[in-house]
């Protein structure tokens, strides 16, 4: 703060407190006329006058009070301009505090578990609650409070991986993120009617109900345009994200129209990186808990 | 006791009120206009690109800022929650501001790169879908209006007006940058960088 405006706020302040104080000290004589009586307010009602005195003394100490407040804060507290005040506070070495007792509190059970492998932590009672309320603050939005997820955000308890299940998968997919790219097919695929088709082919792998003359005809652009990333039998590929079309699990829905809207816009889900959002030890926890919600799920 | 003087001239009592009530302000508030830890952008502070500052003026007229907060305030439970917390440097280019004071939703002054923009998409057409429990108003026509731009260069002369640094290529191209695009994608494109600036680990 610039010497002007120091001199401006604490001279402001000192002239207000002692405009206050004058207006509160020079206003406590009782006035008296020559002969020594009590002047009035010169009001008078059917004989009824009133005395033009000072307010009573109850009054007058709570206004002193209130002086005493404000030149103790004014001591103990920043408020004249750049001096600190005599206990030195401001917002943010009072909220360093509040962290610093908070780490001396939690930092070494985040620790504890820091050092234990994920497999391990996955399996500890205490390890798995702290995950699961980090899960609730900070994953369930997207992935639903049970894990379950929702359209176009994965299941997490069905032990079927995009990127892959293993716990270090798990952990990197929370660091780093994910980015899935699934472009728009329908110009590749001559239009609505080719991606009409396709969707009755992709239906075909998981054996589900379709049309079988359509799916014929697109099983030579399956092979050309889709296996690059799904593979050949449709089983996907999770170092590309690319998901399974043989396990009738669908992140954004298994209904026809569904798989054509896939087909036709392209997906492009994106998991954000937690890895600059989130301490390194509470990603650790999250990893081992999302590990731990499909353990006894058969690997799909 | 010469209170008379002043109760009997209300010209008097119009000054000496000025002069009783102006004391808080002059110490308070003027000052603020002048210092440099609320005048100096943050490192990194840019002025909001046209769709940006669409998708902010999209949020402003639903009452995004009604029910959401965009101030972090220095306290564990809400740097845990949120983030770094908010300095006024982040706010420099912001007329009008949207600190705001009430939460019935989250603070979004962080909520930038939080969340995917599939999932805001999701969000905004209906809250519920992704989040059973949440009671925020879904906004589904943000999805079918389209923006033409047609006041999107005249804001950003106002915006100029009041010392945000855009330059003229900014002003040219604003019309350019937003046609076309949804009040969908303005929003989300706004809310997407809310925060960047200030990193700290929850």
């Amino acid at each position: 703060m610039s010497l002007f405006w120091n001199i401006w706020i604490i001279g402001l302040t000192l002239i207000c407190l002692a405009l206050v104080t004058w207006v509160l000290f020079a206003n406590r004589k009782i006035k008296v006329d020559k002969d020594g009586e009590p002047v009035t307010t010169g009001h008078e009602y059917d004989g009824i006058e009133e005395y033009d005195n000072p307010m009573p003394k109850w009054w007058f100490n709570l206004f002193i009070l209130t002086l005493v407040f404000s030149v103790a804060y004014l001591f103990l507290y920043p408020g004249l301009g750049s001096y600190k005040g005599f206990f030195n506070w401001t917002q943010i070495n009072q909220w360093e505090a509040e962290m610093e007792a908070a780490q001396k509190q939690y930092g070494p059970i985040y620790a504890k578990f820091a050092d234990m492998p994920l497999e391990e932590v996955a399996l500890h009672p205490q390890g798995k609650k702290i995950g699961a309320r980090l899960f609730a603050d900070n994953c369930a939005v997207c992935h639903g409070s049970d894990a379950r997820g929702a359209q176009g955000f994965p299941n997490l308890t069905d032990n079927d991986w995009l990127y892959g299940g293993k716990p270090e998968q798990i952990l990197h997919s929370i660091k780093e993120g994910r980015v899935a790219a699934m472009p728009s097919w329908t110009a590749a695929l001559g239009g609505m009617d080719g991606v009409d088709a396709m969707s009755h082919y992709v239906m075909s792998l998981s054996g589900r109900q379709h049309d079988k003359s359509k799916a014929a005809t697109s099983s030579t652009q399956y092979m050309q345009m889709c296996a690059a990333c799904h593979g050949a039998d449709g089983k996907g590929n999770q170092t590309l994200g690319a998901p399974n079309l043989t396990d009738n699990i669908w992140l954004y829905g298994g209904s026809q129209r569904r798989i054509i809207e896939s087909i036709d816009k392209g997906r492009a889900g994106v998991m954000p990186a937690q890895k600059n959002l989130l301490q390194e030890e509470k990603i650790h926890l999250l990893a081992a808990y999302v590990y731990s919600l499909s353990l006894d799920e058969e690997p799909k | 006791m010469n209170h008379d003087i002043v109760e009997k001239n209300i010209g008097l009592m119009v000054v000496l009120v000025i002069i009783a009530i102006s004391f808080g302000g002059l110490v308070q508030i003027v000052p603020l206009f002048f210092l440099e830890e609320t005048t100096k952008p943050v490192d990194g502070l840019k002025p909001h690109t046209a769709l940006v500052l669409e998708g902010r003026d999209i949020y402003i007229r639903e009452g995004c800022n009604t029910c959401h907060s965009q101030m972090i305030r220095p306290f564990r439970s809400e740097t845990e929650r949120y983030g770094h917390y908010s300095v006024a440097g982040e706010s420099v280019y912001e007329h009008p501001f949207l600190w705001g004071s009430k939460r019935t939703g989250p603070d979004l002054a962080r909520v930038g790169q939080r969340y995917s923009d599939d999932w805001h998409r999701a969000h905004l057409i209906n809250p519920r879908d992704v989040v059973p429990e949440s009671n925020m108003p879904a906004f589904p026509w943000l999805e079918t209006q389209v923006l033409d731009g047609k006041y999107t260069a005249k804001k950003m002369e106002a915006l100029r007006a009041v010392g945000v640094p855009y330059t003229d290529e900014d002003i040219a191209g604003a019309a350019e940058q937003v046609k076309g695009k949804t009040e969908m994608d303005a929003v989300i494109a706004y809310l997407q960088q809310l925060g960047l600036l200030l990193k700290q680990k929850r």
